[in-house]
């Protein structure tokens, strides 16, 4: 077994999501990772995974790790990020949100929503209102995460930040609910968050980038010391086994 | 009543959308969940909230509002001004807590949908 480290941005939107720029395809959300530096990646746009696969592609074709998942929003407007190692569970988790998203999107107020190729070419657009808030709750997103086959994961995602973030609808995080991580945002650091978010003591602490441009991709990172860029080592990171670690 | 009556009336003040205060207010609408907004508020209500992101601005279009106040003298965006702007939507500030300025906007003649 041989752990090495590896740069990750386990949060990158694509053309997919509404508020996301344009030139957010595959092909450059690569290339723009690779070029700052990151090793891995984790694909999460709004409610929907219909890029993940293209970017996937387009990682595999260039030496870029790419996890799948999704920026989820709960009923109380808490945004997770979950991820999986088995395309088939994202999806399944997709039909799953997909059943549970109500309404249809507005272009002009939100923004486009481009399902790409890995070669950058449009293959349609998501008609779905991605903007919106599931009826879902946090924990039955967890749960529904938690039962699928291969790893999942789940994060809390920018949790010091006041809009979308569970601390910031629920006030503190819920016992009863189980997460793997709490990403900050780059508007913070470790030890400030823990200052001010005394949950950030008590979980493992991730960050990320939210990156909506290709120059944002990367911006912030974690530091994951992994034998493999997938959720299961992830998983072990975050736990602090076999040797795994996440610095960020 | 139009917008320009609570800004005075209120003392609000107008961050965003100074053009459109002419905006015809139909009703009254307070949430501070977005997507509770987009379900039931209703063309030409005004917004009481405590919501200073961006998606704030997106909402009030889609859903037609003649304009948001923000309570407690909450200080909207960067982004959330630039957009607010761009799109046209009146963002006004109250000192008052949500509580208050519903109450005196009620006994303005501002009224809610009574059952959902």
């Amino acid at each position: 077994m041989v752990l090495r480290r590896f740069k990750a941005d386990l949060h990158v939107h694509t053309c997919l999501s509404p508020c996301s720029c344009l030139d957010m395809s595959p092909r450059e959300v690569v290339s723009a990772a690779l070029q700052n530096g990151m090793d891995l990646i984790g694909v999460c746009d709004h409610n929907s995974a219909e890029n993940v696969l293209a970017v996937k592609k387009a990682g595999s074709r260039n030496g870029l790790m790419v996890l799948g998942g999704m920026e989820v929003t709960s009923s109380e407007e808490a945004h997770l990020l979950v991820f999986f190692d088995d395309d088939d569970d994202l999806l399944d988790f997709q039909k799953f949100v997909y059943q549970n998203l109500a309404g249809k999107n507005d272009g002009h107020s939100f923004g486009l929503q481009v399902i790409a190729d890995d070669e950058d070419g449009v293959s349609g657009f998501c008609d779905r209102l991605l903007i919106g808030a599931t009826s879902l709750t946090a924990e039955s997103i967890t749960a529904k995460a938690r039962a699928a086959k291969g790893a999942s994961l789940v994060i809390a995602a920018h949790v010091d930040r006041e809009a979308f973030s569970i601390i910031g609808q629920l006030g503190f995080i819920p016992e009863s609910l189980v997460l793997d991580a709490l990403e900050i945002s780059a508007n913070t650091n470790l030890a400030d968050a823990k200052k001010r978010f005394p949950d950030c003591e008590n979980y493992p602490v991730i960050t990320g980038s939210d990156a909506h441009t290709p120059k944002d991709i990367g911006k912030r990172f974690t530091c994951f010391t992994l034998e493999d860029g997938t959720v299961a080592e992830i998983k072990k990171a975050l736990a602090g086994r076999d040797g795994r670690k996440a610095e960020c | 009543m139009k917008l320009r009556d609570l800004v005075a009336e209120f003392g609000l003040t107008v961050k965003t959308g100074a053009g459109q205060l002419d905006n015809e207010v139909t009703g009254g609408y307070a949430s501070d969940l977005l997507s509770d907004v987009l379900a039931h508020a209703e063309d030409g209500n005004i917004w009481v909230t405590l919501h200073i992101h961006h998606n704030i601005v997106a909402v009030a279009a889609h859903t037609g509002l003649a304009g948001i106040v923000l309570i407690q003298g909450r200080v909207p965006d960067q982004d959330t001004i630039a957009k607010a702007e761009e799109e046209g939507i009146p963002i006004m500030v109250s000192d008052l807590s949500a509580f208050e300025l519903v109450g005196r906007l009620y006994k303005a003649g501002i009224r809610g949908a009574e059952a959902l």
